[in-house]
C-alpha cells in the first residue's frame, strides 16, 4: 500500500508499491542534503518530484541507483526498499552494480556514448555479458519501439548518436535504460534540456511506459508533473513537504508550503 | 542619433580598423619569421643533401670512403629502438595515465605526483642517458643493446605520454562516465569500454610527439654507448624456421641516425658533410610520416567524438 502524508486516500489505495524509502538521510560530507525522507513508489505508476531548485531532488532520485557511491565523503542513512524481494537498496551489502542493474536512470542532459546508435542500446546488455547476436538484436529494436525511435532510426542503426537531433538523443537515451528490462526507471528533469515538440513526445513516452514499468521523475515544470504523474511529493529544503495524489497536491494540497509552491508564488 | 554623433562613430570605427591592420600585419610578420627561418633551414638541407640521396645510401653501411657510405644500419637502428621505445612506454604511460585518473585519490599525494610527472618531462636528457647507463647498462646487464636504447627513450617520453593521456581521459565528460555506470557497468567496464575507447586518439597523438621527440635524441643514447661506426645489421626477429620469430635483436649493439649524423658533421672531409646533410632529410622525412600520422589518427579518432 502506498503511503502518503495526509490521509485522505483515495483510489490510490489499491497500488502496490515497488520501492519504500524509510527515514532516508543523506550527507555530502558533512553536509547533510536530505532529511528523514519518506516515500513510496507505487508499483507501474509515475511518481513525480518536485521543489525549488537546490532542495535535494537530485540528490534523492540518485539515491535510488547508488550513484552517490561513486564520489568519496557521501553517505546514506536509513532505508530504501525493495518489494520484490525486500532488500535495501542503500545497504552496504547490496552491490551497488546490482541496484544500478534492476534500476535505471535517464540523465537531464542527453549523454548517448560517442558510438553508434545500435551500440549505445546495446550496451547495457553487453554489460551483462550478453552476446548473442540475435538476443541484442531483438531487444535493441523492442527497446527502440518502446522509446518510439524505431521508425526514425531503424535504417541507420550503424549511424554515431551524436547525429541525432536533442530529442531523438534523449528518446535514444531512455531506449537504452529500456533495454535491460529495469524495474524501476529514474528521470532527473529529461527534457530540461530539449525543445517543446521533443518534450511532448517524451511525455507521451512516459504515459506509455507507465503499462511496464515504475517511473519516478524529478521535473521543474508543475505542468508537466500534472501531466505525466499519478503522485506528487513536494519537496523542500531536504525534507518531504507533502505527498500525494498529484491531483491533490495541484488542487487540494494540505500544506501553505505547497499550494504556495504550485501557485508559483515562490521556487 | 544626430549626424554628428554619426560622424563620431565613423571616425572610431575607421581608428579602429587601423589598429586591425596594424595587429594583423605584425602577426603575419611574426609568422613569416617562423616559417622562412625554417624553410630556408630545409632548401639548404635539400640543396646540399638531396643529390646524395640514392637507393645505395639508404643501403649501404657506413664506410670510410665517402661516396660509399650510408645509413642503413642507423635507419633500421633508429626504427628498431622507436619501435621498442613505443613497446614500452604506452602500456606503461597509459596505464599510470589511467591510475592517476580513475582511481588516484585526488588529494595531496595525488598533486604531488602531478607536479613531478609534469617536471620529468623538462629534465635535460642526459640525465635520462646518466640514469640508464647505471640502471639497464650495468645493474640490468643489457649492454649498450638496442633494449637499453629503447628503454632509456621510453623513460624520457613516459611524461609526455602520461601527459597527454591524462588530458584526454580528463576530457570525457563525467556524465558519460555515469551513463556507463548508471547501465550497471563496473569501473573496469567503464575504462576499457568508454575511456580507453574514447581517449585512443590523444594518447596517439602524445606516444607520437614523444616519438618524434626521441627519434632525434642524440645525448642519452651516447651516454649508454651505442657505437658510432656499425658494419653489421641486428639480427632479423623474424625467421624461416620455427618459432619464426626471435628477440636476439633486443641485446644488439647499434647506432641511430642523429649520432651517424654527428659522426658525419664532425669529419673534416667536405664529402661527409654532404653525406650528413641528406641522413638529415632522411630524419626529418621519418619526423614528418610520422607527425603525419599522428594528425591523421587524432582526425580518425576524433571524428565521431564531440565534446
Ligand atoms: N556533490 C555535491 N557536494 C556537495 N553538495 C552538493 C552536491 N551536489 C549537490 N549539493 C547540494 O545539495 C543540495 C541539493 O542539490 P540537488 O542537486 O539535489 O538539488 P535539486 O533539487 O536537484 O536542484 P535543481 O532543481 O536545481 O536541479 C544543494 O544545496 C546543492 O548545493
Ligand atoms: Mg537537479
Amino acid at each position: 500500500m502506498v503511503e502518503k502524508t495526509t490521509n485522505s486516500m483515495s483510489e490510490s489505495i489499491a497500488v502496490k508499491p515497488k520501492a519504500e524509502v524509510n527515514n532516508l538521510n543523506f550527507y555530502y560530507g558533512s553536509v547533510q542534503v536530505l532529511k528523514n525522507i519518506n516515500l513510496a513508489l507505487a508499483s507501474k505508476r509515475v511518481t513525480a518530484l518536485i521543489g525549488p531548485s537546490g532542495c535535494g531532488k537530485t540528490t534523492l532520485l540518485r539515491c535510488f541507483n547508488r550513484m552517490h557511491d561513486l564520489y568519496p565523503g557521501n553517505r546514506y542513512e536509513g532505508e530504501i526498499i525493495l518489494d520484490t524481494d525486500g532488500i535495501n537498496i542503500l545497504s552496504r551489502r547490496v552491490d551497488p552494480i546490482e541496484v544500478r542493474m534492476r534500476i535505471s536512470m535517464v540523465f537531464q542532459k542527453p549523454n548517448p556514448f560517442p558510438k553508434s546508435i545500435y551500440e549505445n542500446v546495446a550496451y547495457g546488455l553487453r554489460v551483462r555479458n550478453e552476446s548473442r547476436r540475435n538476443v541484442i538484436d531483438e531487444k535493441v529494436e523492442k527497446a527502440l519501439r518502446g522509446a518510439a525511435l524505431w521508425d526514425e532510426v531503424k535504417d541507420r542503426l550503424k549511424d554515431q548518436a551524436y547525429n541525432l537531433s536533442g530529442g531523438q538523443q534523449q528518446r535514444l537515451c531512455i531506449a537504452r535504460s529500456l533495454a535491460t528490462e529495469p524495474e524501476i526507471i529514474l528521470f532527473d528533469e529529461p527534457t530540461s534540456a530539449i525543445d517543446p515538440i521533443a518534450t511532448m513526445s517524451i511525455e507521451e513516452l512516459i504515459e506509455d511506459l507507465t503499462q511496464q514499468v515504475t517511473i519516478l521523475i524529478v521535473t521543474h515544470s508543475m505542468q508537466q508533473a500534472a501531466r505525466v504523474s499519478e503522485f506528487t511529493a513536494f519537496m523542500y529544503m531536504g525534507e518531504i513537504v507533502e505527498f500525494d495524489d498529484t491531483k491533490t497536491i495541484f488542487t487540494n494540497p494540505s500544506k501553505k508550503q505547497t499550494e504556495d509552491y504550485v501557485k508559483g508564488k515562490f521556487g | 542619433m544626430s549626424g554628428d554623433n554619426l560622424q563620431e562613430i565613423r571616425k572610431l570605427i575607421a581608428r579602429k580598423n587601423v589598429w586591425d591592420r596594424i595587429f594583423a600585419a605584425i602577426g603575419l610578420l611574426s609568422m613569416l619569421v617562423g616559417i622562412v627561418t625554417l624553410l630556408a633551414l630545409i632548401i639548404d638541407l635539400c640543396s646540399d643533401g638531396l643529390p646524395r640521396l640514392s637507393w645505395q645510401f639508404l643501403t649501404s653501411f657506413p664506410s670510410y670512403k665517402p661516396e660509399q657510405a650510408g645509413i642503413l644500419s642507423a635507419w633500421v637502428g633508429t626504427t628498431l629502438v622507436m619501435l621498442l621505445t613505443a613497446i614500452a612506454a604506452i602500456p606503461l604511460g597509459v596505464a599510470a595515465a589511467i591510475y592517476l585518473e580513475e582511481y588516484a585519490q585526488k588529494n595531496w599525494i595525488a598533486d604531488l605526483i602531478e607536479i613531478n610527472v609534469t617536471n620529468l618531462a623538462g629534465v635535460p636528457s642526459i640525465i635520462y642517458g646518466l640514469l640508464a647507463l647505471g640502471l639497464f647498462v650495468y645493474k640490468l646487464n643489457l649492454g649498450e643493446s638496442i633494449m637499453a636504447a629503447g628503454l632509456t627513450l621510453a623513460l624520457l617520453i613516459l611524461p609526455i605520454v602520461i601527459v597527454t593521456t591524462r588530458e584526454s581521459i580528463r576530457a570525457i565528460p563525467n556524465i558519460i562516465r555515469e551513463a556507463a555506470y548508471a547501465l550497471g557497468a563496473s569501473k573496469w567496464q567503464m575504462i576499457w569500454d568508454h575511456v580507453l575507447p574514447y581517449s585512443i586518439g590523444g594518447i596517439m597523438t602524445g606516444v607520437i610527439v614523444g616519438l618524434s621527440r626521441a627519434i632525434g635524441e642524440t645525448a642519452p643514447i651516447i651516454t649508454i654507448g651505442a657505437l658510432t661506426f656499425i658494419a653489421f645489421l641486428p639480427d632479423s626477429p623474424i625467421k624461416n624456421e620455427f618459432p619464426y620469430i626471435s628477440f636476439s635483436w633486443l641485446m644488439s649493439p647499434f647506432t641511430v641516425m642523429p649520432i651517424q649524423m654527428f659522426n658525419w658533421v664532425s669529419s673534416p672531409e667536405p664529402e661527409f658533410q654532404v653525406n650528413a646533410a641528406a641522413a638529415g632529410i632522411v630524419l626529418i622525412l621519418m619526423t614528418l610520416a610520422m607527425n603525419s600520422l599522428a594528425i591523421y589518427l587524432r582526425y580518425r579518432f576524433r571524428k565521431n567524438i564531440k565534446w
